[in-house]
């Protein structure tokens, strides 16, 4: 991690890239490739608890995550960089093609549209999936957070569980293993 | 218009905003609110945009900008003050640990979060196929997202679905 924290500028900035790149979906991708990869603010193991608790609280969880790596960097000022950053270049493209939508009553080019965004959404799918990958083959890794993991993943992404069901069962599981380790 | 305030939450609340804004409310058809979430989706950034847009058809611009504030403000307020406390325990061997847990849980998430969109996006075994090519794309090469997306929108124009 770097010693001297970005600037506020520089959070800016990376913010609106990251906002204006992520069509589809896959804005947590984005945000670990430019904070993680290409800038360095934080490590994975910072990201992803950033993540985890970006979750835990209600709301969109890239809005949370773009404040909490704000907060992180810089504080108060950094968390509003980091928040107008990733919001308001995309509420303003929004506020422009709603306003056109209302205004012609209908969507010029519905059909292709709706194809386009389906290939992205696919990509962007992929994109997070993709991350998952190279999250996990960059962390350590014993049976019991395996299995957590795995645990995760599998009872929301396949069986369809809620979050908020199922957090609250692995959370305090995964703790328990990582203070008996840290013991241990 | 405040009932918005009680939206706040990510993808998973879309339904509960269609049943405030197009049953509860009448602010807009059902075929509306389906535009508005392609419109959302389409345009870049996160798709909770769509609060702004069902603002917008509800109230004008005054109502997006309440929209906006209702949407964020709440969940930002919270997560700063996380965040303020997680950063003052920066040194405390309690945040090692915790970090430690949080690290398997939410790799679980990323997958999960991938998978649940996966199974709702049942649009052929093209979309699966541009799926799995970009998942090993993205883990495995330093590639530029925007080609695999501009690829992906290319083939579904081509081939029409």
């Amino acid at each position: 991690m770097a010693t001297r924290p970005p600037s506020l500028l520089a959070l800016f900035r990376a913010f609106v890239s990251i906002g204006l790149a992520s069509f589809g979906g896959g804005l947590t991708a984005w945000v670990r490739r430019e904070v993680v990869q290409r800038q360095g603010w934080l490590d994975d193991k910072q990201f992803l608890s950033g993540y985890a608790l970006s979750q835990l609280v209600p709301g969109a969880t890239n809005v949370n995550l773009a404040v909490f790596i704000g907060t992180e960097m810089r504080g108060l000022t950094g968390a509003i960089a980091c928040f107008c950053g990733l919001t308001l270049p995309p509420l303003l493209i929004n506020l422009v093609c709603g306003a056109i939508y209302i205004g012609m009553h209908g969507m010029p080019g519905g059909a292709h549209l709706s194809l386009a965004l389906t290939g992205m959404g696919a990509i962007a799918i992929g994109m997070n999936l993709g991350t998952g990958i190279s999250l996990a083959r960059r962390a350590s890794w014993h049976a019991a957070s395996a299995l957590i993991a795995i645990g995760v993943a599998v009872s929301i992404g396949v069986f369809g569980f809620p979050l908020l069901h199922v957090l609250p069962v692995m959370l305090p599981v995964s703790l328990l293993v990582a203070v008996w380790r840290a013991r241990s | 218009m405040l009932s918005l305030l009680a939206f706040g939450g990510g993808a998973g609340v879309v339904p509960d905003m269609e049943r405030a804004a197009v049953d509860s409310y009448h602010w807009m058809t059902a075929k509306e609110f389906l535009d508005f979430f392609a419109i959302a989706r389409a345009v870049p950034g996160p798709g909770s945009m769509i609060a702004v847009l069902i603002g917008m058809r509800a109230a004008g611009l005054l109502g997006s900008m309440v929209a906006f504030v209702a949407m964020f403000a709440p969940s930002c307020f919270i997560v700063f003050f996380v965040a303020k406390g997680w950063n003052r325990a920066a040194n405390k061997p309690w945040r090692a640990v915790v970090e430690q847990a949080l690290t398997p849980v939410a790799i679980g998430m990323t997958f999960a979060a991938g998978l649940a969109l996966a199974r709702a996006n049942d649009s052929g075994l093209i979309a699966v196929a541009l799926t799995a090519a970009s998942t090993l794309a993205f883990a495995f090469t330093a590639i530029n997202p925007i080609w695999l997306l501009t690829a992906g929108a290319a083939v579904l124009l081509v081939t029409g679905g």
